[in-house]
């Protein structure tokens, strides 16, 4: 295992990351505010609870799934990305890496700006409505599966994408969709009966409904569901992840 | 010498169809300055492109100092630097960050008195902290070459080095290479520039079409192949050159005061004497004479026009 190589694609990701701090840390904190501003107080004034949950609280975990998701898709993808975009990405391919050295350290330093990034945004939320984690473990276990996995899925975007509309298209296409109608800002009882049963086949309202479970102890579907959800989705990220590699596709003749 | 890169009947043929190389063997020795020429889209980048990693080979073996570059990568690829032709550099990051990254790649634990022996080598310890974006295009290059040196290569590949660079970097960028080959630093290089070829290689090798037509020592190429040319000044005016010396293919000047006559200086006979005895036959008197042997630019157009 090259530990140097991992290193120093971690450190230089890292930095790009504080090299644009207002992009990558100020930008999802303010937007954060925003939406506890327009979801927490102007509609929650007129929904009291949900499932016995203050709704300003209630909305905290789908807010930070929300921005974990997006964060490490666009991190992930963008850092994947640039190099091959700018034409650097020839030094990862002549040097003395395997795929598993370059995926540590694109997604690890994908994963933990984005969890850095949930993090804060936990913390900003304290300023609005009073929180009590349930299973404070478990609810890191689940930030950093889904980090690890949604920055997984990025990488493959970043390589699959030859251009930066391509790039952006399923952040913005299809994520943002599924995360605002996998239950983010209220839970699926709320729904009529034949569009549960449709939430039910969007994979983020696992992740929601899991995090949730670790603030409140209540979910929309069983925890054990939510984490082999998560896990399973991990497996597949990391197949199609071999298969580039293996195949060379997109990245060498 | 002993080879330090080995490889054997080496091919790529694209998922187009194209084949960019065929069946390619060479030794390449330690310590020595290779020059790869050839006309654009002969094979040359390819070629190195196979070695270093970026292209899989459709088949063939190649060793780094008896590490197959495919089943033994690492090995390999460590004894490896790789300057491309393209100016490929990440934009917003500095100088020493970009060197150092690189060192980092290629498995080597950081050592920044290395990285500044580097970079001032390369005149680049004053710009270390300015960003990439903001360097002039010859310094990119510079750290382009900082970067391939940072993990300390054995072998460095040079994919036309000097390609958009004024003159007097050219000449800079000659001097850091006979350094780096006064070092024990094996350097393959390709170039459009035959003055480049001439002036640096050891030995040359000539790709076309795919194919690797010829590799020799440099002074062993030019003295098999260099053509030689006779200029002959002429006493008097020549409105034409008389028939009775049309076998000689004489070339008549503008001005018709000089002749010039092409000749093998490898042949047994060059006909330069029977050729001074027609001229003088035919009353031409000649006032001075001198030789000239062709430049490896001429060998190398006669190669590969012979290939067309």
């Amino acid at each position: 295992m090259n530990w140097y190589a991992i290193r120093a694609i971690y450190m230089f990701e890292m930095s790009r990351a504080f090299r644009t701090v207002v992009q990558s840390v100020v930008s999802p904190v303010l937007s954060t505010i925003l939406y506890f501003v327009v979801f927490g107080t102007a509609i929650g004034s007129r929904i009291q609870t949900v499932d016995g949950i203050d709704y300003g609280a209630f909305i905290v975990p789908g807010l930070i799934m929300m921005t974990l998701l997006q964060q490490s898709v666009t991190t992930a993808s963008f850092g994947i990305y640039l190099p091959r975009f700018v034409g650097t990405f020839y030094e990862h391919l002549s040097a003395p890496l395997s795929f598993v050295e370059i995926v540590l350290g694109y997604v690890g330093a994908a994963a933990s700006r984005s969890l850095v990034i949930a993090l804060i945004i936990l913390a900003t939320s304290t300023l609005f409505v009073d929180l009590d984690i349930l299973h404070p473990v478990w609810m890191i276990a689940f930030l950093i599966l889904t980090g690890v996995t949604f920055s997984l899925l990025g990488f493959i975007i970043g390589i699959w994408a030859r251009n930066f509309e391509q790039l952006q298209m399923i952040p913005l296409l299809v994520i943002t969709p599924l995360v605002f109608l996998g239950g983010a800002f209220y839970s699926i009882s709320m729904l009529s009966g034949v569009w549960q049963t449709i939430t039910k086949f969007n994979p983020v309202l696992y992740l929601i409904s899991g995090f949730r479970w670790s603030f409140f102890g209540v979910a929309d579907v069983p925890v054990a569901v939510s984490l082999g959800a998560v896990s399973a989705f991990l497996v597949l990220c990391l197949g199609v992840i071999w298969l580039i590699f293996a195949t060379g596709w997109r990245i060498r003749d | 010498m002993s080879a330090i890169i080995s490889i054997r009947n080496l091919s790529k043929t694209f998922d187009d169809g194209t084949a960019a190389l065929s069946d390619v063997s060479l030794d390449i020795q330690q310590g020595e300055i290779l020059a790869l020429l050839g006309p654009n889209g002969a094979g040359k980048t390819t070629f190195i492109s196979m070695i270093c990693g970026l292209i899989r080979p459709t088949s063939g073996v190649v060793t780094v100092d008896g590490h197959d570059i495919r089943s033994d990568f690492r090995a390999a690829r460590r004894l490896i630097g790789l300057v491309p032709q393209e100016i490929t550099i990440e934009p917003f990051e500095n100088v020493i960050r970009t060197t150092r990254f690189s060192r980092g790649l290629f498995g080597k634990p950081p050592n920044d008195a290395y990285i500044e022996q580097v970079l001032r080598s390369l005149s680049l310890w004053d710009k270390r902290n300015s960003r990439n974006v903001d360097l002039s295009g010859g310094m990119k290059r510079r750290v382009l070459i900082a970067k391939a040196l940072s993990h300390e290569p054995r072998i460095l590949f040079l994919d036309e080095p000097t390609a958009g660079v004024d003159v007097s970097l050219r000449k800079n960028m000659w001097d850091l290479v006979r350094r780096l080959r006064d070092d024990g630093v094996t350097i393959i290089l390709t170039t459009h520039y035959i003055d480049e070829a001439e002036e640096m290689a050891d030995r040359i090798g000539i790709i076309n079409k795919g194919k690797l037509q010829l590799v020799e020592q440099k002074d062993v190429l030019m003295k098999q192949l260099g053509r030689k040319q006779l200029n002959l000044e002429l006493q008097t005016k020549l409105q034409a050159v008389p028939t009775e010396l049309d076998g000689y293919g004489l070339k008549l000047s503008d001005d018709g005061m000089s002749m010039l006559y092409d000749y093998d200086a490898q042949a047994a006979r060059t006909g330069i004497t029977r050729l001074l005895s027609d001229l003088a036959a035919a009353g031409i008197s000649v006032r001075d004479l001198d030789t000239s042997q062709s430049s490896l630019e001429q060998i190398f157009l006669t190669l590969v026009e012979e290939n067309r």
